[in-house]
């Protein structure tokens, strides 16, 4: 299976991804974790402003088949969510690195992004 | 997946990247491209599923319509050569053991069709209600479910191929010319590549279509050659993602969410499948009963409004001003031809009534969906 894992952006085990753009995180969930969960129907994302953890459940994907949680990758606050994807939930299945982005956070502890997976070790866990 | 069990098309299902999941003890195919598109492939043009993994029961000799009579809930006199009809099968407290098509092939030769992960226990149940019956000498029962391959190729399209890859005449069931002349739940013996095969004008999605069975060791090119047929028409494999996505729009049971031992098909909205006129039969008594007295709840459709999270099964439910939740989901998903979330739900009958708003509980917060009529879509084809 084919799955892109760009080199720029940093991962979790549970299939997010992260980068950091003028100083926020802009996450969402890898080409594998759309791939796995298939055509997206629903995507509910967090209030703006919201304090979360690195680790908490704090958005939900669904697919026809089936209801995911989405994992603050750090710790922070949300400043920004993607309404695009509300409205059109297949963009985070045709582009889930760019117009598929869920949303931008507010880094508490910037400490924390080095303890993210890097791409190879993002494509180890994965398989590809 | 180690110990499921495989169909005879699962070759067939990897050669197209089906994504493989498990199913009632079964590995098979939940979609090929996408439910989605699978579903809608379905709804405006046709798509093949395999239904191998469904068991069949052929019960036969002079006494089988009186046996399964007092099997089955539905009355097996209505029943002519070459016709099958929807029934089910209940314990003595009138609880479903499952829900299964009848068809009867021949004078004395009845054809039964049951839920793949239901046939062992359907078939102990049948054997048991065979060893109390007093004419038991009269009726053979046999399990044909590893030896039966079996598609459904449904959709308003299908119509324009299934004659390519079928021949008639009917030679046993019912008389037809051809697979398209055969009518609603008639059932006929046709041929490909020169080896019998059954086909029936029945599906679980609502959409026109025939259910197909023959030999396992066939089945595979039958696939193959209804799919070269239908091509241009638009046929693709379906997966069993669609198939519960069109059956739920069609608010059509399925064993383990609408129907269980526990539920009776009175209390599931199946009333016109049970004949309680027609005699004696296992869980008459109870299902007497409770239509004297009327269900304390019943199986309702129900549909929420647009940009809400799809329910799922073992949402629970609530109603104006109750203290807690009174019911659950059963079944749950987005439709995919409305474009919002659907689905059935057991509920006090007090509130079981159309138009009625009741709120489910998604994560926490309670979103209104509104009790409809069944079936929640209605298709502009079907036959």
């Amino acid at each position: 299976m084919s799955q892109n894992v760009p080199d720029s952006l940093k991962y979790t085990k549970s299939h997010e991804w992260i980068r950091i753009e003028n100083g926020l995180a802009v996450m969402g969930i890898t080409d594998h974790a759309q791939h796995e969960l298939t055509e997206l129907v629903f995507v509910e994302l967090p209030a703006v402003g919201r304090k979360v953890t690195a680790g908490e459940a704090f958005a939900v994907v669904e697919s026809v088949k089936t209801a995911s949680d989405v994992y603050a990758p750090i710790t922070g606050e949300v400043v920004e969510v993607n309404l695009a994807v509300t409205q059109n939930p297949g963009l985070v299945n045709a582009e889930p690195y760019t117009g598929g982005w869920l949303v931008k956070l507010k880094p508490a502890n910037p400490a924390e992004l080095d303890q993210l997976m890097n791409a190879a070790d993002y494509r180890a866990l994965i398989g590809v | 997946m180690n110990g499921l069990k495989r169909t005879p098309l699962y070759a067939a299902h990897q050669r197209r990247q089906a994504r493989l999941v498990e199913f009632g003890g079964w590995e098979m195919p939940v979609q090929y491209t996408s439910i989605v598109e699978e579903h809608l492939c379905v709804r405006r043009a046709a798509g093949i599923f395999d239904i191998s993994h469904m068991g069949e029961v052929r019960c036969h000799g002079p006494a089988a319509a009186r046996f399964l009579n007092v099997l089955l809930t539905n009355d097996l006199d209505k029943l002519s050569v070459g016709m099958g009809q929807y029934t089910l099968m209940c314990n003595p407290q009138g609880g479903v053991v499952d829900d299964l098509y009848v068809f009867r092939r021949a004078e004395h030769d009845y054809f039964l069709v049951i839920n793949a992960s239901r046939i062992e226990a359907d078939w102990n149940w049948m054997q048991a209600q065979w060893q109390a019956f007093a004419d038991r000498a009269e009726v053979i029962l046999e399990n044909q479910s590893d030896l039966t391959g079996a598609v459904a190729v449904q959709g308003p399209a299908v119509v324009h191929f299934i004659n390519l890859c079928l021949q008639g005449p009917s030679t046993a069931g019912t008389t037809a010319n051809r697979v398209t002349d055969l009518k609603k739940n008639q059932i006929g013996r046709f041929s490909f590549e020169a080896m019998p095969v059954w086909v029936s004008r029945t599906g679980y999605t609502g959409e026109d279509g025939f259910e197909v069975y023959t030999c396992a060791s066939l089945i595979e090119s039958f696939w193959e050659a209804c799919l070269d047929a239908g091509r241009a028409a638009g046929l693709q494999p379906a997966g069993l993602g669609a198939r519960d996505t069109l059956r739920t729009e069609m608010c059509y049971p399925l064993y383990g969410h609408e129907l269980n031992e526990n539920t009776t098909p009175l209390e599931a909205g199946l009333k016109p499948f049970v004949a309680l006129e027609k005699g004696p039969f296992v869980g008459r008594d109870p299902l007497l009963e409770q239509q004297r007295k009327g269900v304390s709840r019943r199986c309702v459709a129900f549909k929420m409004p647009e940009k809400q999270p799809p329910p799922r099964p073992g949402y629970p439910l609530w109603v104006p001003n109750s203290s807690g939740p009174v019911g659950q989901v059963v079944s749950g998903t987005q439709s995919p031809s409305l474009g919002v979330g659907i689905g059935m739900a057991y509920l006090p009958a007090a509130y079981a009534l159309p138009h009625t708003i009741v709120e489910i509980e998604i994560r926490g917060r309670r979103i209104p969906a509104e009790i409809v009529p069944k079936p929640i879509y209605r298709p502009a084809t079907a036959a």
